[in-house]
Parts: C-alpha cells; sequence; structure tokens
C-alpha cells in the first residue's frame, strides 16, 4: 500500500479523499476532464461508454439527495451500473461494523464506492481497508473533507474568474462544522489564490483556522469589502442548541448575505452556495436569485466533475 | 531460593548507585550487594554482564480489564505483557464492568492476580458506586479489601458538592483521592486537542481549560478539604503551571503523565491513526516540551504506561468512534530509555520516574535495590533493539502507535519476590 492516503505508487489517483495535499497538476486535470464533459451533458444521448461494465457502489451512511444524485446521474452517464445503498436503514442499524458492510460489497465485485459518513475519517478508514483495485471517493464525511463539492466550486470560478491568482475570495458562516469550507480552503490555496477570508463568528471557527492559510474576520463590513467570490455556507439548526448561536435571526442580522451587504463586494463578484439553502437565515432570497448568484450553475457543473472525478480514477 | 544475580549494572533509582556488582538474594528479599553472605549457597547464578538490574517497575495505570471486559485482555495476558515489560507493581484503575466499587470485586480481583503468580496488582477503588458521580463507596471496606486509593478513572464528576464529598470522606481515612482533570462539559465527546490538527481533520476537539478549569477545581477542593491528592496523566502545559505552583505552596499533590504524551503530539493523528486516540487527548508541541520539563524540574512525579489493552475491532472504526487507549507494560521501559537519552538524563534518574517515585506514590515498598528491599528487580539489556509487533507483544491489546517502531531496551529477567516469573 502506498504511503500517501490518496495517489498509488506512481503519484496517479487512486481514491478521492480530500483537497488536502492534492497536487496542483492532478486538480488542474480534474478541472479540464470537467470541461470536455461539458458538452456530454447538453447532448441528446448523453452517455459516454468510459466506465461501461463498471460498479459504482453509492454508500450514504448520512441522508442526502443532491450530491447522491449527482453522483448517480455522473455515474450513469459514465455507463457505469450504479447500486444505491441508503446505509442510514440498512445493515449498521443491525449492527454490521462499517468494514464488515465494505468488505460484503467488495465480494460484489464492486469498483469504486462513493461515501458518505457522519464520522470525520470514514472514507480514509474504508481506504486504507480495501484492495487495490477498487477506488474510494469521499462524498462527505463528518467536519472533515467534501471534495468533489469543492472541485465543482473551483470549477465554477474557473468558468466564471477565469485567473486563481488575481482572486480575493470569502468563505461566509459555519467553518466549525463544515466539511465544504475545509476542502474549499485546501483547494483554493493549492490553485494559488492570494487571499482568502474566512467571516464568522467566534463560535463557529475551529481554533487556529489561520494556520489553514486564511484571513479571519468576525465582520462581514471589513471581510466582505472588495471580495470577487462569496462562498456562503449552510447553517444548521442545530446550531442554536449547542449554544453555538442565539437565533437565526440575529445570525441573519449579522452574516445573512443581503443585497446590501453584497454591494461591499465588488461589482463583478459571483456569490455561491453548496446547496441546500436557509433562505432567509444564510442569505437573501433576492441575493440567491439575483444575478450575481451562480448556485444553479454549480449545481449543474457538479455532475460534470464527478464524472470527470471518476473517469480519471477508473483509468488509474 | 537463593539466587545470586552476577556482574550486573545496578542501578538504584533513590541512592543513584550505578555501578557494577552482584546481587545476592534470599527469601524473596535482596540480602546483600557485593559480598556474599555467610553460609550463601545459590540455587541458581544469573549472569548479568551487559545487562542493567534495576528495581521492578512500578505502573501507576494499567488496564487489566477484569471484570467483565475479557474480550479486550485478560488477567493471565496482562500480567503476562507487565512481566514482560519489567513491570512488577502496578495499579489498575476502578473502570472495569462492573467497576470496582464493591468489596468482594477487588478481592476476587487480588485473589485472581496472586494465583497467577506475575505482577502485584494494587487496584484503585471507585470513588463512587458505579463510578456513577452521584454515592460515595464504602471506601474503607474497600480499603481492606485491598484498594490503595480512590478514583474515578476517565468518569467525570459533574456535581462538585460530591466531588467535594468524596474528597472529605476520603481524607477521613487519610487515603488518597486520584483524579483525572477533565471538566466534561468543557470536553464535550471532544476526541483532538484543540488545535491546527483536529482543525484539519474536522475532529470534535477538547480545549486545553478543560483540563485546567478541573484541575483549579480539584486543588480548591484539596485546600477546602485538607485531601490528598494525585493527579492522573496530565497533558498539557499550562496544567503542568498550575501544578507546579500548587507543589510550591505546599499542597499535598502528586502526578504522572502517560508515557505517550512524553513522546507523542497531535500531528501523530496523520491521517486518523486511530492507535492515537487517547484520552486525555495527544496536545501540542509545545505541551509535550513542557511534560518533559515537568518531569525533570518534579512538577510531575511520575511516567506511566496508561496501558489500555483494546480488541482490533474497537479500533477498526472512524477515528472518533474508536475505542481510546492504546497498550504500553512493554513500552514502558523503552520508551522512558528513548526520553532518557533525548533529554541526556541518566539512567538512575529516568528510572527512577519508573519505579521509587510511583512506588512512593502508591506507598509500597518496592522500587528500591538495596539490602532489605523486596527481591522485584528487572533485568534488561539497554542496548537491545526490537521492532514492536503484532509477535512481539504479550498484551492481548495490539494497539499501539509505536507499531512498526525499532526501540531499544528490552527486559531479559523480571523477579518477584525472588522468583524468576520472565526470561529463561
Amino acid at each position: 500500500m502506498s504511503i500517501h492516503p490518496q495517489l498509488n505508487k506512481n503519484g496517479e489517483l487512486q481514491h478521492l479523499l480530500t483537497t488536502e495535499g492534492l497536487p496542483v497538476a492532478i486538480l488542474r486535470h480534474i478541472l479540464d476532464t470537467a470541461e470536455s464533459f461539458i458538452g456530454v451533458t447538453e447532448r441528446d444521448v448523453k452517455k459516454i461508454p468510459l466506465l461501461r461494465g463498471k460498479s459504482v457502489f453509492n454508500l450514504f451512511f448520512e441522508p442526502s439527495t443532491r450530491t447522491r444524485t449527482t453522483f448517480e446521474i455522473a455515474a450513469k452517464r459514465l455507463s457505469a451500473d450504479v447500486i444505491n445503498l441508503n446505509m442510514a436503514v440498512s445493515s449498521q442499524t443491525k449492527g454490521e461494523t462499517l468494514l464488515d458492510t465494505v468488505d460484503n460489497l467488495s465480494a460484489m465485485h464492486a469498483d469504486m464506492f462513493v461515501v458518505r459518513h457522519n464520522q470525520s475519517g470514514a472514507a480514509h478508514l474504508i481506504a486504507r481497508h480495501v484492495g487495490p483495485e477498487i477506488h474510494v471517493i469521499n462524498a462527505g464525511d463528518g467536519w472533515h473533507a467534501h471534495p468533489t463539492q469543492a472541485l465543482l466550486d473551483m470549477f465554477t470560478i474557473r468558468r466564471y474568474k477565469q485567473d486563481f491568482h488575481t482572486l480575493r475570495v470569502a468563505i461566509i458562516g459555519d467553518i466549525l462544522h463544515s466539511r465544504v469550507a475545509r476542502s474549499q480552503i485546501h483547494a483554493l490555496t493549492t490553485l494559488g489564490v492570494p487571499e482568502i477570508r474566512v467571516i464568522a463568528p467566534k463560535t463557529l471557527l475551529p481554533a487556529r483556522v489561520e494556520r489553514l492559510g486564511v484571513h479571519v474576520y468576525h465582520n462581514m463590513t471589513q471581510g466582505l469589502k472588495d471580495v470577487d467570490v462569496l462562498m456562503i455556507l449552510r447553517l444548521q439548526h442545530e446550531r442554536m442548541e449547542s449554544a453555538h448561536l442565539p437565533s437565526t435571526e440575529e445570525y441573519f442580522k449579522y452574516y445573512g448575505l443581503t443585497p446590501g451587504k453584497l454591494l461591499l463586494a465588488r461589482s463583478d463578484a459571483i456569490v455561491m452556495h453548496p446547496g441546500p439553502m436557509n433562505r432567509g437565515v444564510e442569505i437573501d432570497s433576492e441575493v440567491a436569485d439575483g444575478s450575481q448568484s451562480v448556485i444553479l450553475p454549480q449545481v449543474g457543473f457538479g455532475i460534470a466533475v464527478r464524472m470527470a472525478v471518476m473517469s480519471i480514477l477508473a483509468g488509474n | 531460593m537463593h539466587i545470586c544475580i552476577r556482574n550486573g549494572r545496578l542501578i538504584d533509582p533513590d541512592s543513584g548507585m550505578d555501578r557494577i556488582g552482584d546481587l545476592y538474594l534470599a527469601e524473596g528479599r535482596i540480602v546483600s550487594i557485593d559480598s556474599r553472605p555467610e553460609h550463601f549457597h545459590d540455587d541458581r547464578k544469573i549472569d548479568a554482564s551487559g545487562l542493567v538490574v534495576c528495581p521492578g517497575l512500578v505502573d501507576l495505570s494499567a488496564r487489566l480489564r477484569e471484570p467483565g471486559l475479557e474480550y479486550m485482555a485478560t488477567l493471565e495476558s496482562e500480567l503476562e505483557a507487565a512481566v514482560a515489560g519489567g513491570v512488577t507493581s502496578l495499579a489498575c484503575p476502578p473502570d472495569t464492568d462492573p467497576p470496582l466499587d464493591e468489596p468482594g470485586l477487588v478481592e476476587m480481583l487480588k485473589h485472581r492476580a496472586r494465583n497467577l503468580d506475575r505482577a502485584r496488582v494494587y487496584p484503585v477503588g471507585a470513588l463512587t458506586q458505579g463510578l456513577k458521580g452521584e454515592r460515595l463507596t464504602e471506601m474503607v471496606e474497600l480499603h481492606d479489601a485491598g484498594c490503595v486509593a480512590f478514583s474515578q478513572a476517565d468518569a467525570p464528576i459533574a456535581n462538585l458538592h460530591v466531588l467535594m464529598r468524596a474528597m472529605q470522606y476520603a481524607a477521613t481515612f487519610g487515603f488518597k483521592v486520584w483524579l483525572r482533570p477533565q471538566d466534561m462539559y468543557l470536553a464535550n465527546h471532544g476526541v483532538a486537542h484543540d488545535g491546527e490538527v483536529a482543525t484539519r481533520l474536522g475532529l470534535p476537539a477538547i480545549p486545553v481549560c478543560a483540563e485546567t478549569i478541573a484541575l483549579t477545581d480539584i486543588l480548591s477542593l484539596m485546600k477546602e478539604t485538607g485531601a490528598s491528592a494525585h493527579l492522573c496523566r496530565i497533558s498539557s502545559a499550562e496544567g503542568v503551571a498550575l501544578v507546579r505552583t500548587a507543589k510550591q505552596q505546599g499542597l499535598p499533590l502528586t502526578c504522572d503523565v502517560s508515557i505517550h504524551h512524553v513522546h507523542l503530539v497531535d500531528m501523530d493523528i496523520g491521517f486518523f491513526d486511530a492507535n492515537c486516540h487517547l484520552m486525555p487527548p495527544l496536545r501540542g508541541l509545545a505541551d509535550r516540551d513542557a511534560l518533559r520539563a515537568g518531569l525533570m524540574d518534579g512538577a510531575i512525579d511520575a511516567i506511566c504506561s496508561d496501558h489500555a489493552p483494546v480488541d482490533d475491532d474497537a479500533k477498526l472504526l472512524p477515528f472518533a468512534q474508536a475505542e481510546t487507549g492504546a497498550t504500553g507494560l512493554e513500552l514502558l521501559l523503552p520508551l522512558t530509555l528513548k526520553w532518557a537519552m533525548e533529554n541526556r538524563l541518566s539512567l538512575p534518574e529516568a528510572l527512577a520516574r519508573i519505579t521509587s517515585y510511583p512506588a512512593r506514590i502508591l506507598g509500597i515498598d518496592a522500587g528500591q535495590l538495596v539490602a532489605g528491599a523486596p527481591a522485584d528487580l528487572c533485568i534488561f539489556d539497554p542496548d537491545a533493539y526490537w521492532v514492536v509487533s503484532n509477535a512481539e507483544l504479550k498484551s492481548q491489546g495490539k494497539n499501539t502507535p509505536f507499531l512498526g517502531m525499532e526501540l531499544c531496551g528490552r527486559t531479559r529477567f523480571t523477579l518477584i519476590g525472588g522468583h524468576v516469573v520472565y526470561g529463561w
């Protein structure tokens, strides 16, 4: 087994577990490959045979609609056989361990596992465990990583902004509990974005977050000034019960993205959100549906990016 | 049984004795150093040329998993591991199933251990019934059954009133209370140090203040109640500073650190290595340096193995769900030697932290290499390199962050009460 958690001994992508430490060449290759798939998704016949005869298992230990669906569509467009397993109501509740489940599915000749789990490190654990013929894609593990979401965000930024080296990007919201934010920060850093900001109250920031290479702001007025890209995070309602925040109302007042606050950013700034959105909590409807929002295109790009990741993994 | 140990490098940590010599054992005790007593006919000679002869190790925290957790380990396997590691006396925390909160359980444990004729077992009794932090245990009865101190293991006491009463009651009878300082609400189910690594890996974190605030509570309650306390497995630089100050003020306080925390930091978690899921969590580099400094200046008295054998399945889980702990009995000696080498500490000074100092905390007659002392000995090769592997470990738990690492220092013989219980 390779020492690197997600590269094989030739330095190629064996698994996609995190954007942290992902070589910039591989990252760019994924984005370029996704670009070539954009045409496919717009054709009448939307299938290409790159994954014909391969089995992709969607292992979702946590509920998800958007991510699971886009993975399923991506795999089907590549002509793979897709098996969806809603593990939240399956063997895990019958007491089977995570790795036993994986072993059983491996015995059914799986080629690829797409894993969503509420525990940080679950995808790493599975990747360490499976044989060299199986590829693991992390579709979100706990608070740790959600690399395909970050990659589709990078794809979106590149579509609208071209050069990463001149950008000022702000990530706004619950950084502490966000696997999306962590993966975005690593991907942006790798692609050479010179200034990444995180904007949140202190209760929603992890310790020493600045060590990830970000500038910390607690105030939207200062944090949004002259920003090119705004990446909004979803706010979970549990945060009120765990004493992270007093109320969604107060959160919206200080950290919700309103048209007025958006004026602080550059006039050509784009607004992104990984979904699902809480309108009136982290984002105002007027902004979400406004001309600077690229939230819907993001979803479409998600299919092309996931096709790219799967086809690259299958080729290695 | 009369045994003559010849030509060994004799080390007595307390006196600082460190020289080549012979040791004569009879009736379970050391009867003479260097000069052969009159009419001494040795039944056995042990050639200790090139080997260190020191008091058997005294470990302040070794989980034996009995009663109730035999799927993780058994007395047989863990006491075998103890003597293979040169450990001749060990204290076991009360977090068994059921917890050690009744005299019968303690007597049974002592009885089972005695019959195995391996390391001497000193149970630490539960401070509260079921370790629930609500009602006091029958401490006097437990003491009479063989408990050397009282502790909550890793279970918290949320209600400080209960902790105060427990300390008062223990102080009434002169019993020592052993506590691991960690505020349960601040720890809040965290699994890693609140620093860059937990932030990168997205792991729920335990801030340093979970330790310092609990410590401050304990220190205040010590002043209030007059109880003596032993702090288990301190982990942070700020924690060490508080202990140092409290000792300077003359509080009757002792403190230990786990050998893992002397060597490892949160960075060692790497990509979610569940063997590094320890409690307290591995902290930062500055904390580790402060723990080492605390050992040097006496703020921290002793090093323990914090032995916690875990079955493989319980570690083959996502990091936060994996059982905490690492096997340690067989690594205490080589890892202490490694620390001594890295900090340029003399062998007697280093060995004191795993022999005479912990013996004093336990209040037992052990940890000395002098005429008249019990013949509990560890004879080890200080230059033997070995690789930590499943096959090499006697403990039923193979879970250690040091798996695959080459360490130096290996026990050749272990003697308890003048009998060779390990080595040939």
